[in-house]
């Protein structure tokens, strides 16, 4: 027996296994052949395109769009995955709509872009459905190579050195691989545990060992990675997250959203996470949207998104915003929390208006409470776990250009990093650039 | 709505829009239905002598190109004339006319090059009522080879021969349908116009292989393992059907002979062009297999509400008005010049015709840091490439530049006079301007 949206507190089962499936379905499903084909003819095959320009890993978009028109998506993919391994994930987690996509000269047009994301997850769907690794390792070089974290980053950057013939050893915090591939992005992104079976089919390049259950600053430091291997790569994302310092953050049924998040993605039977029936998520990044979405799907009847900026400064992108709308997601703008109410757990969560001056936020003084069992911070992730001996800049570790950190031999890259938004794209292009780095340095 | 009743030969149909001999007019069924749906004509798929009829394959007939979407460009066939007896297609076709009166029906003919078969076919086809015959000298597969279709077409002396029998046996309208397996088409026309035929129509299919099979090796369509050559039509085979038309009703020696063209009509703007250049009708046979019937619905809108907006009130106003200014290259106007307008609103930033003219014209497009793209008129030869590159119409056009001003890739004054090759000084047997 399903729980009703209206059941109060933090339940689960608030939808039948039907509904869950059904919600959870794949945001954007896959093209079958047909699709692809008209899709593909609508690629101009743009001199000196600018959605490649635009695309942070520089796939030659015009070119493996025309390898699937012209009926070969085998070769497409191949032009996808030179450039960026995880073109996978990338096909469906982008947000296309600020990348390629924007760029496109036939959104400019006509405001309809090619759909380069459904393009690429086409070409690398048939690559990976046939579980063909088109890519073969150099002779051993003899260098051996640490890698510490196995998201995005980590992993471009291990791909990479073992395809260039170095022997690469990943640690991992965790007990699984992928990151936020695995643990963040959202379920309606990467369904069938394609997070997973994206890793194994990287591995497949041979060469890189994995080690999980290794935290740097725990079971491993820097000191000892540095003496062991020739090169040591970090991306360890943002481990930490920012706290809202408000009166009531404490109160049973506030939580962090990466974690709610994590547990929605581990979990084997989504019936069985309990979700809020107000719920409020304070942000207005993807992290804010991906929880407060979620919830709904998961059967919250009432989910609120409080944002203390205007629209136009949501980190999250519009077409974001207008998928939360759509799910019946409320988004409030210029509104920020000053207190969380309840006896023992979250009942009400008091917000104010505020106005922003000079990009600073202050309150109106104007408040007003809304019902909530559930609140999610989602205000940020932080770095954390990092070696004291690096130098960081803006809360980040410092890297230059190619991924060089402050110590000699330590390359960085990914959200742990200086530079680049926090996509996953950005993470492959940086691990996979750090990695080029890393090789031409050790060769000489 | 303008009145599309078309006289054509003396036939009258509501519309000029006739179905050519082909599947679509294979039998009464077929034909009932077309005519219900609104065609004003057909010409019946081609009869045979009396006797047992041929027989088709049992495999795929057909073989396609096609564009984006799947649209189909080009259809490629090996079938045959008709592959039902000769009786039962004269009953069929008795009937149809006596239900149809207003609607012109055309007897499609392929008899062996002998006049006997002709004396003995024509009474018969006579006998129906039908409004004329078509010659098949066409058909470029199967038929050729039995000495028939095409094999006639490709021989003037045949033509004029059995179309003299024709006009002998046989008292009304004679059309006869050319092949474009030739290299010149004005020749066959000729010998049609002078052994008297009524008109002529034109184009039978290109012959063809669509496709080759890389697996098994083999032309498509592949029966059992082979193929042969098939003959093609639709969309892609128009501008080759409007030159040999246009060819025709220039030509000083056809001048004037009726033609029903032929050849990858699709819509509305097709049957115009084709008529505008000579064509007092025209015939369809691709555009109703890929859609059905019902197509020429929008041919018939189309043309109409073209015609209103024009003011013409009769498919008789238009019909030739561009042959006249179909002419030979040694007589166009060297002093016309042209260059290259981009339109920077309109203009979407592919860059293709950019790439387009540096990699394989004249390099006269200029590309800046932020994807501006202009013409260099010290450059520009006016070709005319990137007009038809540019995936947005309308955005790049090509602008006369007008007498007295200085065309900046020759450095010279355009001086508004006519001037052709025949007068260029480059011209080894150029005749002095007068
Ligand atoms: C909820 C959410 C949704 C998102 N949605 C999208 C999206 O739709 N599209 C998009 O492009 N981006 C999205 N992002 C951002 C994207 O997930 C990240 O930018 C990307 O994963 C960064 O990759 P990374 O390899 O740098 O770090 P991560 O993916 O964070 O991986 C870091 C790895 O390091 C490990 N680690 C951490 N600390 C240590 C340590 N001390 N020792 C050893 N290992 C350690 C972690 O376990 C983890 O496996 C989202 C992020 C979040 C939080
Ligand atoms: C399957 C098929 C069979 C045809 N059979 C005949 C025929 O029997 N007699 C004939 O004169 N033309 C025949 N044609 C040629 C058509 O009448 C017509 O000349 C040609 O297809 C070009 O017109 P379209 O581009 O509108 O198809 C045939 C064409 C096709 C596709
Ligand atoms: S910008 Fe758009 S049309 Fe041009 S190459 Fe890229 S996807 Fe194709
Ligand atoms: S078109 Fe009709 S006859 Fe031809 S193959 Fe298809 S179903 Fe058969
Ligand atoms: S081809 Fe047309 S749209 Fe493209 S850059 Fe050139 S002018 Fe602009």
């Amino acid at each position: 027996m399903a729980t009703s949206h209206q059941a109060s507190g933090i339940q689960a089962a608030r939808l039948d296994a039907a509904g869950i499936a059904e919600n959870f379905s794949d945001l954007h499903p896959p093209f079958d052949a047909h699709e692809a084909a008209v899709a593909a003819d609508r690629c101009y095959f743009c001199f000196d395109a600018p959605c490649m320009t635009a695309c942070p890993t520089s796939i030659d978009i015009p070119q493996f769009i025309r390898e699937i028109q012209a009926g070969h998506p085998e070769s497409a993919a191949k032009t996808i995955l030179d450039q960026n391994i995880l073109g996978g994930m990338c096909a469906r987690v982008c947000p296309t709509e600020t990348l390629c996509e924007e760029a496109c000269v036939r959104e400019a047009a006509e405001g309809k872009p090619v759909e380069i994301g459904r393009l690429q997850r086409y070409a690398t769907d048939r690559v990976m459905e046939k579980n063909e690794h088109p890519f073969a390792r150099a002779e051993a070089t003899g260098k051996r190579i640490a890698v510490v974290g196995a998201g995005p980053a980590g992993l471009a950057a291990a791909h990479r050195l073992a395809m260039l013939g170095h022997d690469v050893q990943v640690f991992d915090a965790r007990e699984k691989p992928g990151g936020l591939n695995e643990f963040g992005i959202a379920a309606y992104k990467a369904t069938d545990d394609f997070a997973q079976r994206e890793v194994d089919w990287l591995l497949q390049i041979g060469g890189i060992t994995m080690q999980y259950g290794q935290k740097l600053g725990a079971q491993i430091s820097l000191d000892e990675l540095k003496e062991q291997f020739d090169a040591v790569f970090l991306s360890i994302g943002l481990a930490g997250v920012n706290t809202l310092r408000t009166e009531g953050e404490d109160l049973k049924g506030v939580r962090d959203a990466v974690d709610f998040i994590a547990d929605l993605r581990q979990a084997d039977d989504l019936t069985t996470l309990p979700v809020g029936r107000n719920v409020v998520v304070i942000g207005g990044g993807m992290t804010a949207v991906d929880a407060a979405v979620q919830s709904k799907l998961l059967g919250a009847e009432n989910v609120t998104i409080a944002y203390r900026r205007s629209r136009e400064e949501m980190g999250a992108s519009r077409f974001e915003q207008d998928l939360a709308a759509s799910k019946g997601v409320k988004l409030m703008f210029n509104v920020m929390p000053v207190a969380i109410h309840g006896e023992g757990a979250v009942s009400e969560i008091e917000l104010e208006y505020t106005e922003v001056s000079g990009g600073k936020v202050t309150g109106t003084g104007e408040r007003f409470r809304l019902v909530a069992d559930q609140v999610f911070k989602a205000i940020g992730q932080t770095l954390q776990g990092q070696p004291d001996a690096i130098a960081l800049e803006g809360g980040k570790i410092k890297v230059d250009a190619n991924g060089r950190t402050s110590v000699a031999g330590v390359w960085a890259g990914g959200d742990c990093a200086s530079g680049g938004e926090d996509l996953t794209v950005t993470a492959v292009a940086e691990g996979r650039d750090a990695a080029m780095d890393i090789h031409s340095s050790l060769m000489g | 709505m303008a009145d599309l009743t078309t006289e054509f030969l003396g036939i009258k149909s509501p519309n000029p829009f006739w179905l050519a001999s082909a599947p679509p007019t294979d039998k009464e069924y077929n034909v009932r239905r077309a005519f219900e749906a609104g065609w004003g004509g057909v010409v019946w798929k081609t009869l045979g002598a009396e006797g047992p009829p041929v027989v088709n394959v049992n495999g795929p007939r057909y073989g396609a190109i096609w564009g984006a979407d799947r649209r189909l460009l080009g259809l490629n066939n090996i079938e045959l004339i008709t592959d039902r007896p000769l009786q039962t297609n004269l009953e069929e076709i008795t009937r149809v006319k006596k239900d149809y009166p207003d609607r012109a029906v055309i007897v499609s003919i392929m008899v062996p090059c002998e006049e006997q078969a002709w004396k003995d076919i024509l009474p018969q086809v006579e006998a129906t009522g039908a409004d004329g015959i078509e010659l098949n000298f066409g058909c470029p597969h199967g038929m050729a080879e039995r000495g028939m279709g095409s094999a006639v077409g490709q021989v003037p002396e045949y033509i004029q021969m059995v179309t003299e029998w024709c006009k002998k046996y046989y008292s009304k309208p004679v059309i006869v349908k050319l092949t474009p397996n030739i290299t010149d088409i004005r020749h066959p026309a000729r010998a049609a116009h002078a052994g008297h035929a009524d008109a002529v129509s034109l184009i039978n299919t290109i012959n063809s292989i669509t496709s080759v099979d890389l697996d098994n090796m083999a032309p498509e369509p592949t029966i059992g393992g082979k193929g042969t050559h098939g003959g093609y039509c639709g969309p892609a085979v128009k501008p080759i059907a409007l030159n040999m038309v246009a060819e025709i009703a220039r030509d000083p020696q056809t001048r004037g002979l009726p033609i029903s063209a032929i050849g990858g009509v699709t819509t509305w703007r097709d049957a115009a062009e084709f008529m505008a250049m000579g064509a007092g009708n025209v015939q369809v046979c691709t555009a109703a297999m890929t859609y059905g019937f019902k197509v020429v619905q929008e041919m018939i809108s189309g043309l109409s509400n073209w015609m209103d907006e024009k003011g013409y009130t009769s498919t008789q106003d238009f019909i030739g008005m561009a042959v006249p200014n179909v002419t030979d290259w040694q007589y166009l106007d060297l002093n016309y010049v042209t260059k290259a307008r981009i339109s920077q609103d309109d203009c979407i930033k592919c860059g293709r015709c950019y790439a387009a003219c540096e990699d394989t014209s004249h390099q006269a497009i200029a590309m800046s840091e932020d994807r501006v793209f202009t013409v260099k008129d010290d450059e520009c030869v006016a070709c005319n490439l990137c007009v038809n590159v540019c995936p947005v119409e309308g955005c790049i056009t090509m602008e006369e530049v007008p007498a007295g001003q200085i065309d900046e890739r020759t450095g010279k004054v355009v001086s508004g006079e006519y001037a052709n090759w025949t007068t260029h000084p480059n011209n080894p047997s150029a005749t002095a301007a007068e």
